[in-house]
């Protein structure tokens, strides 16, 4: 499927490094957008400060690169005022997760409708590696030169925990199942969240040792397991049968809900969901 | 001659916000300046607007922000601790030219400082509390007529100019409760939209802006904090950078005269002249009355508009008065501005008070008995 026409070729070249898997993730949002045949200049991509909100710069849409964190608060006062726009919010795990989570976990309990993409590479990539609220205990990163102290986040469990009305996990490696997650997230109506884990092959990866891009995405495979119908072509398994797995590596549509969208409730002036 | 209210200052700033066409508010909870949320939380679903109370003021300004770029007239409102976590807010604001409007209604600081007693600390950082150079509007009203309309002229300037402005009063005039007569209609400045064919968001002549375009509209395009082009890509080319600095500079100075605004007393045949706004200047006034009577020639002169600071007036009057007694609820601030624009012309002595307290008539001339009757 063609995405290129999506692109900003004025824009180039980016600055992603040789490796990174962002481009990919990228490239499965382009293609949901196509599949969907959305009409491009109702589509409006929101992000924030990091690696991954950059992309907001080479995509040809109306595009926002605010401040650091606050992607889902410049976020919401658009689709407040344009319920009629796709809203898509691209984030990173140190934008999302640290600075920006009182306004993350505020949007999902809002059920605002946003497509929230985190792109989680468990490290501050942009500013040369430094831990993120996403690093795995005892990984290094050049503010944990001895490994990482704190536990991390789970992203999805936090965000289903505040209310997102949709919430996913993917993995870089498998750009056909993102984009079948990414055409879900964009459909669902209300506060949708797409954690993608994605590789740092430049920072993480070779503080850590785990490798250039290839071996990094290959781990994604080895490490996660799919749950939920979406993507049944693999083992259809529920969370509980998947004890083996880690809750924060298994892939697939981790939740769902219906709970009336925030623009439609506010729009409607009764502040009480009815239409 | 419309509506006689009784109103708040703070139920005149929702009234004139509404009036001037602001369809959206997001904010934060906190004293003094709450009724202002409260009012526009009533009135604005009924105005087919949208009210939002959001996470915390950072967000309030973004979301006013993201709502300004969907093509509404957006404000907040809040208090200095909220008006310090807006800072980045506002520069994103003046960078990326988004019209939006900012009350802070002022309280003692630093920190926590005094809830809920008025303030005026909050001058300097109304100018400066972001990083970087930018450019910014703050205009100080003294009544609640006078909020009402300077409400009006923030969203005024805001479109016109495309950038943040500051509407900043301390507590006093947010909870006086006074007569106003609502005017019948307002002058009300609609966003200019883009012509149609390739869209350059930044693209102005020195001092002019562009048209901003309404994201979901038809033009796609990029707004960003980064250092841009007229395009609104990122730039780091020194000569780029350069001129959009220039230009955010300028667009304000060349049309500083559309924008400061004072009002003088008494200032004709004035020797002492008090500068002072907000709630002081009230103080400010029954002091020169007081003054006259006891023979001094007395005046008053009082900025609405803060930021640009009235530097010409200023000079003009430091030509005929030999002393300015500038009287503000805080350490010094109007004071360093006046001192700057006055360039040694006449002398400068402050009637500065910070202890959560208004300055009184009566402080105000006590200074006058301590400045020598000639130079």
């Amino acid at each position: 499927m063609e995405t290129r026409h999506y692109l900003r070729s004025d824009m180039m070249p980016h600055l992603l490094c040789p490796g990174c898997g962002h481009g990919i993730v990228l490239q499965s949002l382009l293609r949901a957008i196509a599949s969907l045949e959305l009409d491009r200049d109702r589509v409006a991509v929101v992000a924030g400060i990091g690696c991954s909100s950059r992309l907001a710069g080479y995509v040809d849409f109306c595009s926002l690169h605010a401040t650091h964190g606050r992607a889902p608060a410049f976020a919401t006062g658009l689709k407040l005022a344009r319920p009629e726009l796709t809203v898509i919010v691209i984030t990173g795990d140190g934008d999302g997760l640290a600075i920006g989570g009182n306004h993350l976990i505020h949007a999902a309990r809002r059920n605002i409708g946003l497509f929230c993409l985190l792109f989680n590479n468990a490290i501050y990539g942009m500013t040369g590696g430094q831990v993120a609220p996403t690093t795995p205990l005892g990984r290094r990163g050049t503010t944990a030169p001895f490994g990482s102290v704190e536990p991390p986040f789970d992203a999805c469990r936090l965000m289903t925990a505040a209310g997102a009305t949709f919430v996913a996990r993917g993995i870089s490696y498998e750009p056909g199942p993102l984009q079948a997650l990414c055409e879900a997230g964009l459909r669902h109506e209300g506060f949708a969240f797409l954690e993608v884990i994605s590789d740092c092959p430049e920072f993480y990866g070779r503080y850590n040792r785990l490798g250039r891009g290839p071996e990094m995405i290959q781990a994604q495979k080895r490490h996660t397991a799919t749950v939920g119908p979406l993507l049944a072509r693999k083992a259809v398994l529920g969370p509980t049968a998947l004890p083996e797995v880690p809750a924060d590596l298994r892939t697939g549509v981790l939740h769902r809900e219906v709970r009336p969208e925030f623009a439609r409730v506010i729009r409607a002036g009764t502040g009480t969901g009815a239409p | 001659m419309g509506e006689v209210r009784l109103l708040l200052g703070n139920e005149a700033c929702a009234l004139g916000a509404l009036a001037a066409g602001c369809r959206f508010y997001a904010g934060y909870p906190i004293t003094p300046s709450s009724e202002i949320a409260e009012t526009l939380a009533e009135l604005l679903p009924a105005a087919g607007g949208i009210f939002v109370q959001m996470e915390d003021e950072i967000a309030s300004l973004a979301a006013c922000l993201g709502a300004a770029l969907g093509g509404m007239k957006a404000m907040t409102a809040t208090s200095g601790p909220g008006f310090s976590l807006m800072q980045e807010h506002i520069g994103f604001a003046a960078a990326t030219e988004i019209p939006c409007v900012i009350v802070n209604v002022m309280r003692g600081g630093p920190s926590t400082g005094l809830p809920t007693a008025p303030a005026q600390g909050d001058v300097q950082q109304a100018r400066w509390g972001t990083h970087g150079d930018h450019p910014i509007i703050v205009l100080a009203p003294a009544s609640a007529r006078e909020v009402f309309d300077q409400t009006v002229a923030a969203f005024a300037h805001a479109e016109r100019f495309r950038t943040p402005v500051i509407l900043l009063y301390d507590e006093v005039i947010a909870h006086l409760r006074e007569r106003v007569d609502l005017p019948d209609r307002v002058p009300v400045v609609a966003r200019p939209a883009p012509g149609p064919g390739p869209y350059r968001p930044y693209a102005a002549a020195n001092g002019e802006v562009a048209p901003l375009a309404v994201f979901g509209a038809g033009h796609r395009f990029h707004v960003t904090g980064l250092a841009h082009d007229d395009r609104g890509f990122p730039a780091q080319d020194p000569a780029v950078v350069a001129a959009m600095h220039h230009r955010l500079q300028q667009k304000l100075l060349v049309h500083r005269d559309e924008i400061v605004r004072c009002e003088t007393w008494l200032m004709d045949d004035a020797e002492i002249a008090v500068v002072a706004f907000g709630i002081v200047a009230r103080a400010a006034r029954a002091a020169v009355r007081q003054a006259r009577r006891q023979g001094i020639r007395a005046g008053l002169f009082r900025p609405t508009t803060l930021w640009p600071f009235p530097d010409e007036e200023v000079r003009a009057a430091a030509a005929r008065v030999h002393t300015f007694i500038v009287a503000e609820m805080n350490l010094g601030q109007v004071i360093l501005e006046v001192e700057r624009a006055a360039r040694g012309a006449a002398a400068v002595v402050g009637c500065l008070r910070a202890d959560g307290e208004p300055i009184t008539p009566a402080e105000i001339l006590e200074t006058f008995a301590a400045v020598p009757s000639r130079r």
